[in-house]
C-alpha cells in the first residue's frame, strides 16, 4: 500500500465514541454515541435511562400528599416546581385553590430557586469550559439560596415545603430578612460574572455560534425555556398561562435572536434578574399576614409542623395534643395519613415555567385516595432530543457547550 | 382561542369533544389520529405547532384498554387541547405521529418501553428508560412495584418481598 493510498484508506473510517455516562460534563449520567470524522460530529445519539427511578409508578402507590415528596426528586435542581405542577394539578382535580399567602410563598420560592438552578448551571458551564473561578462563584451564591431554604424548609432539596391546599408553614421568624440581604447581594455578583465572561475571548469563542437551534426546529422538537427564547420566540408559561397568581407581578419575558450558546447564556443572567424583581415583589406582599393553608379538615394535613434538625417533623405540642388530649385528633390524623384526601375522577395536564422550560404534570384520577397516573412532561426530557441537531455538523468540543446551554438534569430527564 | 371557543370550534370537527376543567379534550378513532393531528397542525385558526407530550394510561378490564393522549399548544395563539385514542387490549398499537411532530419519537418510545403500545411507522422504536433486555412494561397496572426480579454482578436477586430474612 502507498502512504496516499493508507491515507484515504483512514480518512474513509469513522470512529464511534462514547461520551458519557460517567463524563464530568454530561451533568449526570448522559451518555452521548458520537460517530467521529476527525474532530467533526458526523451523528450523535443520546442515550439516557441510567437514572430512571420509576418515581411515575410510585406514585401510584402512595396517597396524593405522599406524592409531592416523590415528584420533588424527579429534577433534582428544581423540586419546588416539581411539588407545584403537581399540588396545583391535584388542587385542580379538587377544585380548591391555595390561600393568598400560601400562593405568594409558592412564588417566592420558585423564583429563588429559579436563580439557585441557574448559578448551577453558571457554575458548571463555566466549570466544563474551563472558568473554573465561575464555578466558585456559582456554588458560592447558591449556597445563600439553600441556607434560605434550610432554614424554611428543614431541606436543601427536595423540600417536600408545597402542599395540597398551600404550604407546609409559614416562614420562620429572620427568614426575610435573610432574603432580603440575598436581594441587595446579588445584583452586584450578576454584574461581576458578567464582567468576567461577557467579552472574554475564550467564553465568546467557545459560545457564540456554537449550536445554534432555529425556532422552527425548536419548536418542531418540542423545545421550551431559555433554549426555545434563545431563538427569538417568548415562550413563558408565567405570561401565557399565568398560575398562581404570575399575571399579577411585574417581570420581562427575555429574549434573543441568536439561537446560540451565548444567547442562552444572556438570556439564563438576565432571568435571574428578572426573578429578583419577581421575589421582591413577593416580599412586599408578605406584609399581608394570612393562612397558608386551606381551612377544609378533609384536604388539609392535620399536624402542625415545625422545622427540627433533621427536617420538617411534627410539633412535640402536637404530638402531646394527639397522643394525650384529643381522642378525635387522633382519630382524624390516622384517617388522613393512612388514607389521604380522595379526590374526584378526572385528569388535567398542569404546566409552570421551570428553570429548563415548560414542566408539566399529567394527573389522573379515578376517584381513590392514590393517583391513578401521574406523568412528569420533563423539559430536559424533551430538550435533549434537540442536542443532535445542534451539535451535528459541529467539532466534538462543541458538544459540551452545547449540552451545557441546554442545561439538563437527569434526574427529570430519566425519573 | 379561549377554551370554550376553542371547543366549539373543535367540535365542529371532532363530534366527541369535551370541554372539562378548562380543558378542550377531543377522543379520536386511531385511524383518524394521523390526519386529524396534520390538521390541526396545518390549520392557521388552530395552530397546533408544539406537542407538549404523548403519553398513556392503562385501564385493565375495560375496553379500550389504553388511552393514548397528545397535548398540544400553539405557540400563535397560546391554546392548548388533548387529544385521546382508545386501543384495544388484543392490539395496542397506534401510528406513530413523529413524522407531524418529531419530539413525539422520544415520547413514543417511553409509552412503548412502560406500557407496551406498538407505534407503526416509528423511526426507531426502542427502549429508551429501561435496558434493552428488560422483560415486561412496568407502567401497564398488571405490574406490581418491585416484583421483579434483577440481575446484579451476574447472579439474579429475588424481588425485594420474596428476599426472606
Amino acid at each position: 500500500m502507498s502512504e496516499r493510498e493508507g491515507v484515504s484508506a483512514v480518512r474513509q473510517e469513522t470512529m464511534i465514541v462514547n461520551m458519557g455516562p460517567q463524563h464530568p460534563s454530561t451533568h449526570g449520567v448522559l451518555r452521548l454515541l458520537l460517530e467521529l470524522d476527525g474532530e467533526t460530529v458526523l451523528a450523535c445519539r443520546p442515550v439516557v435511562g441510567y437514572l430512571h427511578t420509576g418515581i411515575e409508578k410510585n406514585t401510584e402507590y402512595r396517597t396524593w400528599q405522599q406524592g409531592v415528596t416523590f415528584v420533588t426528586r424527579a429534577d433534582y435542581l428544581s423540586p419546588f416546581f416539581n411539588e407545584l405542577a403537581y399540588t396545583l394539578a391535584v388542587e385542580r382535580l379538587l377544585g380548591i385553590e391555595a390561600p393568598p399567602r400560601a400562593q405568594v410563598l409558592r412564588v417566592l420560592f420558585c423564583e429563588l430557586n429559579r436563580i439557585a438552578s441557574h448559578l448551577v448551571w453558571l457554575a458548571t458551564s463555566g466549570m466544563e469550559l474551563g472558568a473554573v473561578s465561575v464555578m466558585l462563584y456559582g456554588f458560592r451564591e447558591r449556597e445563600v439560596i439553600l441556607d434560605i431554604f434550610e432554614m424554611a424548609t428543614g431541606l436543601r432539596m427536595n423540600h417536600a415545603y408545597l402542599r395540597i391546599g398551600g404550604v407546609v408553614m409559614d416562614l420562620p421568624p429572620g427568614a426575610e430578612e435573610k432574603i432580603r440581604d440575598f436581594c441587595a447581594m446579588l445584583p452586584g455578583r450578576i454584574a461581576e460574572y458578567e464582567r468576567l465572561l461577557s467579552r472574554n475571548p475564550i467564553w465568546l469563542e467557545r459560545n457564540v455560534g456554537v449550536g445554534v437551534l432555529s425556532a422552527e426546529d425548536a419548536i418542531a422538537l418540542g423545545v421550551t425555556g431559555p433554549t426555545l427564547r434563545a431563538a427569538g420566540v417568548p415562550k413563558d408559561v408565567r405570561r401565557d398561562e399565568p398560575y398562581s397568581g404570575y399575571e399579577t407581578y411585574e417581570f420581562e419575558v427575555v429574549t434573543r435572536e441568536a439561537a446560540d450558546c451565548y444567547a442562552r447564556y444572556e438570556i439564563r443572567l438576565e432571568e435571574m434578574r428578572q426573578s429578583l424583581r419577581i421575589v421582591e415583589q413577593c416580599l412586599e406582599r408578605l406584609r399581608e399576614p394570612g393562612p397558608v393553608m386551606v381551612e377544609d379538615p378533609k384536604v388539609a394535613w392535620p399536624a402542625r409542623l415545625e422545622v427540627g434538625p433533621d427536617g420538617i417533623g411534627n410539633s412535640p405540642a402536637y404530638v402531646r395534643h394527639i397522643m394525650e388530649e384529643s381522642m378525635e385528633a387522633l382519630i382524624h390524623h390516622f384517617k388522613m395519613v393512612t388514607e389521604g384526601v380522595h379526590v374526584p375522577a378526572g385528569e388535567v395536564y398542569q404546566p409552570v415555567e421551570s428553570p429548563r422550560g415548560e414542566l408539566g404534570m399529567y394527573v389522573v384520577s379515578d376517584g381513590e385516595h392514590r393517583p391513578y397516573r401521574v406523568r412528569i412532561r420533563d423539559p430536559s426530557f424533551v430538550n435533549l432530543q434537540a442536542v443532535p441537531k445542534m451539535v451535528e455538523g459541529g467539532l466534538v468540543a462543541d458538544v459540551i457547550a452545547v449540552i451545557a446551554s441546554v442545561d439538563p438534569v437527569m434526574g427529570g430527564v430519566d425519573r | 382561542m379561549r377554551p370554550e371557543e376553542l371547543a366549539q370550534r373543535i367540535r365542529a370537527e371532532l363530534p366527541e369533544t369535551i370541554l372539562a376543567r378548562g380543558e378542550v379534550v377531543a377522543v379520536v378513532a386511531r385511524e383518524a389520529l394521523v390526519p386529524t393531528l396534520e390538521r390541526l397542525r396545518a390549520d392557521p385558526e388552530t395552530a397546533f405547532d408544539l406537542l407538549s407530550q404523548v403519553t398513556a394510561t392503562d385501564w385493565p378490564g375495560r375496553e379500550p384498554r389504553f388511552w393514548l393522549s397528545y397535548d398540544l399548544y400553539s405557540t400563535r395563539h397560546r391554546h392548548r387541547l388533548r387529544v385521546k385514542v382508545g386501543l384495544p387490549e388484543a392490539d395496542p398499537r397506534a401510528p406513530s405521529v413523529a413524522g407531524i411532530y418529531p419530539t413525539a419519537d422520544w415520547h413514543e418510545r417511553e409509552v412503548y418501553d412502560l406500557f407496551g403500545v406498538v407505534f407503526d411507522g416509528h423511526p426507531d422504536l426502542r427502549r429508551i428508560l429501561l435496558p434493552e433486555g428488560w422483560e415486561g412494561h412496568p407502567l401497564r397496572k398488571t405490574e406490581e412495584i418491585g416484583g421483579v426480579r434483577t440481575r446484579f454482578h451476574g447472579t439474579w436477586v429475588p424481588p425485594v418481598d420474596r428476599r426472606g430474612g
